[in-house]
């Protein structure tokens, strides 16, 4: 920033409470944005993104209230100077907000031109052809009979252009955008992101952009803020930042990110964030740091100036030293008669036909990635293979021997032998019910076992997947995310089984969680001779866990093979594309 | 906030308060009685005094031990009728939305024909031409109930048959019975305690009104809805026996409420939690 | 101006309505007419003579099969004609009409007087939610819905005829084919009943939904969007309260039409829930039937009617959705 120019967002100290209590969602939050740059706000859920960016436009969710002191200048005027009016007035038109789900943002009983035409300043709708031209510039048909439709009529790609155009529509100095991309499929988040980037860059608009995803913040922002715990820790260029990382939070977040670009295998970062009213006193990350020594768990540390950016840390990293111990990935595909063979497997929704003509083998051992978008037919191909998908026609054949259609049908071996674990750990498990009580249960059904035996049959499948045997007592509404995904792997086990069908597991959790559980699996597909069927939308997560890949979109199979073989030269087209789209994080530093 | 829910817990405390005043009066009233409640003491309408604490009836006799022998059979008959109404609406409810298909539409069918009418008018409907004994009150009465909660246990029961734990259950090959009992009861059973208890409320109301159009209880039997009615015409003279019967029955549908009131809130604040 | 779907939906609702009111008409027949055994004996009781039985036999056509009677019933129900009444011989039409016109007027002012305020309360309630005005009137509510329909018109008399005031008439005598409008004085306390009765239900439906829509995303998006508080609310909010509000409005009368028999006994107020008393009583079967018929009509139309509505008034119902 040059001397005396006026920055578009000025942020002093900003800090959320709890409404009546000092207890901080988000504090000591500064930073300095100037036109037309584009600063990633980055972190995993609980961090505190949202609470800052709302902040940013002065609003606060309920039971939330700022603190004293906050300074937020926008394009120069002190906001915490102004009254209420006037602080109504800039929202819209000077500061403008995206949502991350437009499908619940946008008002499910008004026209879209109705919502759009409202956006003009001072209550005067914006003119019929002013429509046409923001519909335009983020590519959507400029015709009467899309200004006309509802928001549930629009895809969810749609409906987040429809949300960009409201938030462009009085040309505003600055944009906080939350998630914007997230639930989209890849192909659409590219075309998003290329809109923002254009009308950002065109019209010299400053952005915040929220996401927890770091290959979409190093392929939009010039600069990047991390949060942990409500605290920014680590800010500055985004190539500082993420190549170069010097708090240990961000390095060990920068390597549970699944990349195209890199041949490293994910690592987690084990034990989870402390909430709000439960953080230490010292540094909120101290409790999973490597590094942490005592002055961590005393005092909290500044953010500070360090060689080419700001980190909050008493033991800064050296730069530059960390690549050295990271773990290669090398899987090797199975060999040896197929354990689980499709044959012109074909399945049906209604009158819709979701999947066509599916040719699949499995080798004993090995990890098959299913990959693909939404809609494409990922989660129907494994539940026909689960035995829950009624409506299908083809053979599967498991061990040599051939499956019925559903698993009711199946003998008591098949069911056991084919165990499949739910997308969401919020409702795969009864929430009347222990832990031991839902593993014991799945256990009764395949083995008559005595009580004392079962308690030692659970107390061993929780061990297996890192969990104490006394999380055995609690109900699952007392466990994280992470936590309930890991007894659902354990009550998948607890039967013994030979395949494990993973059904988009680690979708639901946040990134540090994601690769924990990746790196379990492919130490319990090792350890207990499983195979694995890991279905997932993540192209960037399958070499991090699977030897083979088959990439499905509508309801075909478009390429298969070896995962090296199809990330270094694939066939399709299709799967060229969905390489190309899938952003990454350090592809331009390896050709810099 | 926090002074506000410790309101909400203070209300379920009077409501616990309340039922368990009115029950124990209408348990103990009979052997408290300081009369025989079809004995003649006074003139028609007495107002209160002397040892007729609540005056006379109109007929003449002593209101309080009226009041006090007329409440175990509203309170009993009610209590049958709920649980049977429930029972018997979420046995029906949790096989529709079960088995789903066929059998759930016409389970759901009928029961649309039975809702086509209003409570009371059914109630009356039935009662008038099959006579008024009281077997036959709480049959009617667990009869109205059934088709609501049969509602309410078919929602929840597609609620929770969706869920993900019971597509598990029935992926490993639990028995259906199973499935119904272990893994979709204990999940409805929250609403259908709330309904259990909103029930009641209602079955009162119904019963005390069947008794107070002539259509439950027969005189000379002590019944609070009865008593209402006989007494009404003197409430210039003695407002007592009307009152009283009155204010017990308030006392008691409020306090049933204020208490499944509280166990609704519980349970949706933890149903909150869980869905995270 | 509907698409195929909603056009097919609607007919189904309808034809759904006119099937449930079809067995309805089965129900109401075939239990007062054959339940007790003999009809005629439930009519004139044990001491009835042999002669009598057989001539109120043929009144009632029970030597003909079912089927036939049940038919001959409904076609005459259809062409205007119910028969007579047992009490006294008189066709029942006229009888029954003018009641039906008082108590649709009770109905139709209870309405009017309670939808509003408890509409008004409810969303005064949801805007000020946790504040002590909200937390009075949803512990109000909750007494109110506790307490039986006759229980608030005894409370009633008390209060305003007989024990503390005596400003208000305790019973609505009117000759039963005069219209209550000769003395309006009447309606008042069956109104003040009926209103309260419904009050708690209305309220807290309305307070609910004004809730979800207050606490909704998009009226979040639409404060970030710097959107006017008026406009928030007569054109954001408002149009997703319109639905639940008309819902409300049709479960009230439905309600209703079960309501008005106490409260029209209690106060002797000259409509069709007093009629049915009367009829009960003098155990008048012709005029139990069509009655009844009549109120069950009522009820599941009222409900048909306010779910074509909402099928109206939500763009989510009304139509389909087209994705590029």
């Amino acid at each position: 920033m040059t001397a005396g120019e006026t920055p578009a967002l000025a942020v002093e100290r900003l800090a959320v409470l709890r409404a009546g209590t000092d207890i901080d969602i988000v504090a000591d939050v500064s930073f300095r944005l100037r036109a037309g740059e584009v600063l990633g706000l980055v972190g995993e859920s609980g961090s505190g993104k949202t609470t800052a960016g709302l902040a940013l436009l002065n609003h606060f969710r309920s039971s939330l209230e700022p603190a004293e002191g906050v300074r937020v200048r926008l394009a120069g005027r002190l906001v915490q100077d102004l009254d209420a009016d006037a602080q109504a007035a800039l929202r819209g038109s000077v500061i403008c907000y995206v949502p991350q789900d437009p499908g619940t943002a946008l008002n499910p009983a008004l026209r879209i031109r109705t919502q759009l035409a409202e956006c003009g300043k001072d209550g005067v709708p914006l003119a019929e052809a002013r429509l046409n031209e923001l519909l335009g510039e983020v590519r959507l048909p400029a015709t009467a009979a899309f200004l006309d439709s509802y928001p549930h009529q629009l895809s969810g790609g749609q409906q987040q252009r429809v949300a960009i155009a409201m938030a462009f529509a009085n040309r505003p100095r600055v944009i906080v955008m939350d998630e914007p991309t997230t639930g989209l499929d890849v192909t659409t988040q590219a075309h998003i992101l290329d809109i923002v980037r254009q009308l950002c860059s065109l019209h010299g608009v400053a952005a915040v952009y929220i996401s927890h995803d770091l290959a979409v913040v190093a392929s939009l922002a010039q600069s990047v803020a991390v949060m942990y715990a409500g605290r920014i820790v680590e800010m500055g260029p985004v190539d500082a930042v993420l190549r170069r990382p010097r708090h240990p939070y961000t390095q060990a977040l920068v390597r549970a990110v699944p990349d195209l670009g890199s041949d490293e295998a994910v690592r987690g970062i084990p034990g989870q964030a402390p909430d709000p009213g439960a953080r230490p006193a010292g540094c909120s990350f101290a409790p999973r740091c490597t590094a942490a020594t005592a002055i961590c768990a005393e005092e909290p540390p500044e953010l500070l100036l360090a060689t080419d950016h700001s980190v909050r840390c008493f033991h800064p990293l050296e730069p530059g030293g960390t690549a050295a111990e990271a773990a290669r990935i090398s899987l090797i595909s199975g060999v040896g008669e197929a354990l689980l063979q499709i044959r012109d497997l074909a399945a049906r929704h209604g009158a819709r036909q979701v999947l066509h003509g599916i040719d699949l083998a499995l080798t004993p051992g090995s990890c098959l990635a299913i990959v693909g978008e939404s809609g494409s037919g990922k989660t129907t191909l494994a539940r026909c293979i689960a035995g829950l998908h009624a409506d299908q026609s083809g053979t599967l054949r498991f061990g040599g021997v051939e499956l019925a259609p559903t698993s009711r049908r199946r003998a008591a071996k098949a069911r056991r032998d084919i165990q499949y674990i739910f997308q969401n750990p919020y409702a795969s498990l009864n929430p009347r019910r222990t832990i031991e009580q839902s593993l014991q249960a799945a256990l009764e059904t395949f083995e008559p076992v005595s009580r004392v035996e079962a308690r030692l049959r659970v107390a061993e499948a929780l061990v297996q997947v890192s969990l104490p045997a006394s999380m055995g007592e609690r109900y699952p509404h007392q466990l994280s995310g992470g936590q309930r995904q890991r007894v659902a792997i354990a009550r998948a086990l607890i039967v013994k089984p030979r395949l494990l069908i993973c059904d988009e597991i680690t979708s639901a959790l946040d990134v540090s969680i994601q690769a924990v559980i990746v790196e379990m699996l492919d130490r319990l597909r090792r350890e207990n001779d499983l195979s694995l069927i890991f279905v997932t939308h993540n192209l960037a997560l399958v070499p991090s866990i699977a030897g083979e890949v088959a990439i499905l979109m509508a309801g075909r199979i478009v390429e298969t093979g070896e995962t090296a073989r199809v990330f270094a030269d694939p066939v399709s087209p299709e799967t060229r594309k969905l390489i190309a789209d899938t952003p990454r994080l350090r592809a331009r530093w390896a050709s810099a | 906030m926090a002074s506000l829910s410790g309101s909400r817990t203070g209300l379920a405390t009077v409501g616990i308060a309340c039922v368990g005043f009115v029950a124990f009066l209408a348990l103990a009233g009979p052997f408290l009685s300081p009369y025989s409640p079809e004995e003649f003491v006074g003139a028609p309408f007495q107002p209160p005094g002397g040892t007729l604490w609540l005056g006379a009836d109109a007929l003449g006799r002593d209101a309080l031990s009226r009041v006090l022998s007329g409440g175990y059979r509203t309170l009993g008959l009610a209590a049958v009728a709920t649980v049977l109404g429930v029972a018997a609406g979420a046995l029906l409810g949790m096989a529709a939305g079960f088995l789903k298909g066929t059998a759930d539409e016409a389970i759901m069918r009928l029961l649309d024909v039975a809702l086509a009418f209003p409570q009371m008018i059914f109630a009356l409907l039935f009662l008038s031409i099959l006579g008024s004994d009281p077997w036959l009150v709480v049959l009617v009465v667990a009869a109205v109930h059934a088709p609501q909660v049969a509602r309410v246990a078919r929602a929840g029961t597609l609620r929770v048959a969706g869920e993900d734990f019971v597509r598990h259950a029935e992926a490993i090959g639990t028995p259906p019975l199973r499935i119904l009992l272990r893994e979709i009861l204990p999940n409805i059973s929250v609403p259908l305690l709330v309904e259990l208890g909103l029930r009641y409320t209602y079955s009162i109301a119904l019963i005390a009104g069947l008794s107070f159009l002539g259509l439950g209880q027969q005189p000379p039997t002590p019944d609070w809805g009865l008593m209402i009615n006989e007494n009404r015409i003197g409430m210039g003279s003695n407002p007592w026996p009307v009152l009283a019967p009155v204010i017990l029955i308030v006392l008691l549908t409020i306090g049933v409420n204020l208490v499944t009131d509280a166990l609704a809130r519980r349970s949706g604040a933890t149903a909150a939690e869980t869905s995270r | 101006m509907f698409e195929g779907v909603v056009f097919r939906l609607i007919v189904r609702r309808v034809l759904l309505g006119l099937v449930t009111l079809f067995l309805v008409s089965v129900v109401v027949f075939v239990a007062t007419q054959y339940l007790p055994g003999d009809a005629a004996q439930a009519v004139l009781g044990r001491s009835a003579t042999p002669e009598r039985l057989e001539a109120l036999r043929t009144q009632l056509s029970l030597d003909d099969p079912a089927p036939v009677q049940y038919w001959r019933w409904l076609t005459g129900l259809l062409s205007g004609d119910a028969g007579v009444s047992l009490a006294n011989q008189k066709p029942i039409i006229p009888q029954v009409m003018p009641r039906v016109a008082n108590s649709f007027t009770l109905l139709a002012i209870t309405v009017i007087v309670a939808v509003p305020v408890a509409i008004a309360a409810g969303i005064l309630a949801a805007v000020r939610k946790d504040s002590g005005a909200d937390a009075t009137m949803t512990v109000a509510a909750l007494g109110l819905a506790a307490a039986p329909e006759f229980v608030i018109a005894i409370g009633l008399i008390a209060m305003f005829s007989t024990v503390v005031f005596h400003w208000l008439p305790p019973v609505s005598m009117v000759p039963p084919n005069s219209s209550v409008f000769t003395r309006p004085a009447i309606l008042v306390l069956p109104v003040l009943t009926l209103a309260l009765v419904v009050f708690p239900y209305i309220f807290r439906m309305i307070r609910a939904s004004m809730i979800e829509v207050l606490e909704s995303d998009y009226m979040e998006m639409g404060r970030l969007k710097g959107l006017r508080r008026r406009r928030l609310v007569l054109v954001h909010a408002l149009p997703n309260a319109l639905g639940p509000t008309l819902q409300v409005i049709a479960l009230t009368f439905a309600y209703l039409a079960g309501g008005v028999v106490i409260v029209e006994y209690i106060f002797g107020f000259p409509g069709i829930g007093q009629g049915l008393i009367n009829a009960v009583t003098a155990r008048d079967i012709p005029v139990i039937q069509l009655t009844v018929l009549l109120l069950a009509t009522f009820y599941v139309t009222v409900n048909l009617i306010a779910d074509l509505v909402t099928v109206l008034v939500t763009p989510k119902l009304r139509t389909g959705t087209w994705h590029r």
